[in-house]
């Protein structure tokens, strides 16, 4: 027999009310002004949500170790390309480069 | 390692060849092997285990240089919202986010169906997996038809990029809408090959291939499907949620 976990029904579906919680929660926020915060409250929200579906529904608590790294390392490196990315495009107009 | 023939790290004792009992069908196991095998188990793996964790491990590869194309439109996305701030906020007023919403549930429905066909696979029940892969299908071809509407409006309104763009907006906007349509139309593509997915994935389970010692394509289609699901929760609150400041219909 497969030794590989198998979530109990409640879980998921705790998991999924969870969801349409969080999926009201930012269509109510957004109804509110909370100047710059607006847009990290809402990305809060989404990571959040995010973070449950690929914890939970798509099982990577329970896979191998190297499973989670490149998981997380796959996240890690979108970082990377949003970091350095906006440190050029952020820095540009500082420096007066012509093509901006 | 304890065990070098097991480099994905099964627990240990997981590692043993089990004798499986033989699929209907299927003459395996029934003498002359030294050892008898589960018939579904690749001859290049060592037990039924380290071949879901590599079927897995591969999928998840293959979902992170999914992060990584996703990722530039979302990079594409940030530089230009952070150039025209208010072109965002402006078309972001012209998507309807009750339908953006209506979306975002229906496709957290398909995820709670998605999980359950998989466990019922692990389980070994035919009925369970038949009834929630039709269920996702179903759910899937909703947002789809959703979508189409969204489409039609935008079209409608004469809010699609180019010569037809409603001369009245500032140009700026046919940037939000350009990245609107690419980022959501890439997102629908990848819907409509996870409905092919699941209907593949369906027949399969008609035919009773899967049960809880092999359900390995029904796991790794359902990391497809929760990952173009994972998609669309970032893209609703970035598209749809910035111009709603004003009130519902502002």
């Amino acid at each position: 027999m497969s030794t590989a976990h198998i979530g109990t029904v409640r879980l998921y579906v705790t998991v999924f009310a969870a969801l349409l919680f969080f999926t009201l929660i930012t269509v109510w926020v957004a109804g509110h002004d909370f100047g710059w915060l607006n847009t990290p409250v809402a990305l809060g929200i989404a990571v959040t949500k995010a973070s449950l579906v690929v914890i939970f529904f798509m099982g990577v608590r329970y896979n191998t170790p190297l499973t989670k790294v490149v998981v997380i390392a796959g996240f890690f490196w979108l970082f990377i390309l949003f970091g350095l990315g906006m440190m050029d495009y952020v820095s540009r107009p500082w420096l007066g480069v012509p093509g901006r | 390692m304890a065990n070098p023939a097991t480099p994905l790290g099964s627990s240990p004792g997981a590692n043993e060849p089990t004798v499986h009992h033989a699929v209907a069908g299927h003459a395996h196991g029934a003498g002359g092997h030294a050892q008898a095998h589960h018939p579904k188990l690749q001859h290049h793996f060592y037990s039924m285990e380290q071949q879901l964790e590599a079927s897995t491990l591969g999928m998840w590869v293959f979902l992170v240089t999914e992060v990584m194309f996703f990722g530039g439109l979302f990079m594409a996305y940030i530089v230009y919202r952070t150039m025209y701030p208010d072109a965002w906020v402006g078309g972001s007023h012209h998507l309807n986010v009750y339908l953006g919403g209506l979306n975002t549930a229906v496709l957290i429905c398909s995820s709670l169906t998605m999980v359950l066909a998989v466990r019922a696979a692990q389980v070994g029940s035919r009925n369970g997996q038949i009834v929630n892969l039709i269920l996702t299908i179903l759910l899937g071809t909703v947002f789809l038809v959703v979508k189409y509407f969204e489409y039609a409006s935008k079209f409608e309104h004469h809010l699609v990029p180019g010569p037809h763009f409603d001369p009245t907006l500032p140009t700026a906007q046919q940037l939000f809408f350009s990245l609107y349509f690419v980022m959501t139309g890439i997102h629908a593509a990848h819907m409509v090959v996870g409905i092919v997915l699941m209907a593949i994935i369906l027949v399969m389970a008609w035919k009773g291939q899967f049960g809880p010692d092999y359900y390995n394509p029904v796991e790794i289609s359902g990391l497809y499907w929760h990952f173009v699901d994972i998609v669309w929760i970032f893209l609703f609150p970035l598209l749809y949620l910035l111009g709603f400041h004003g009130g519902p219909g502002a």
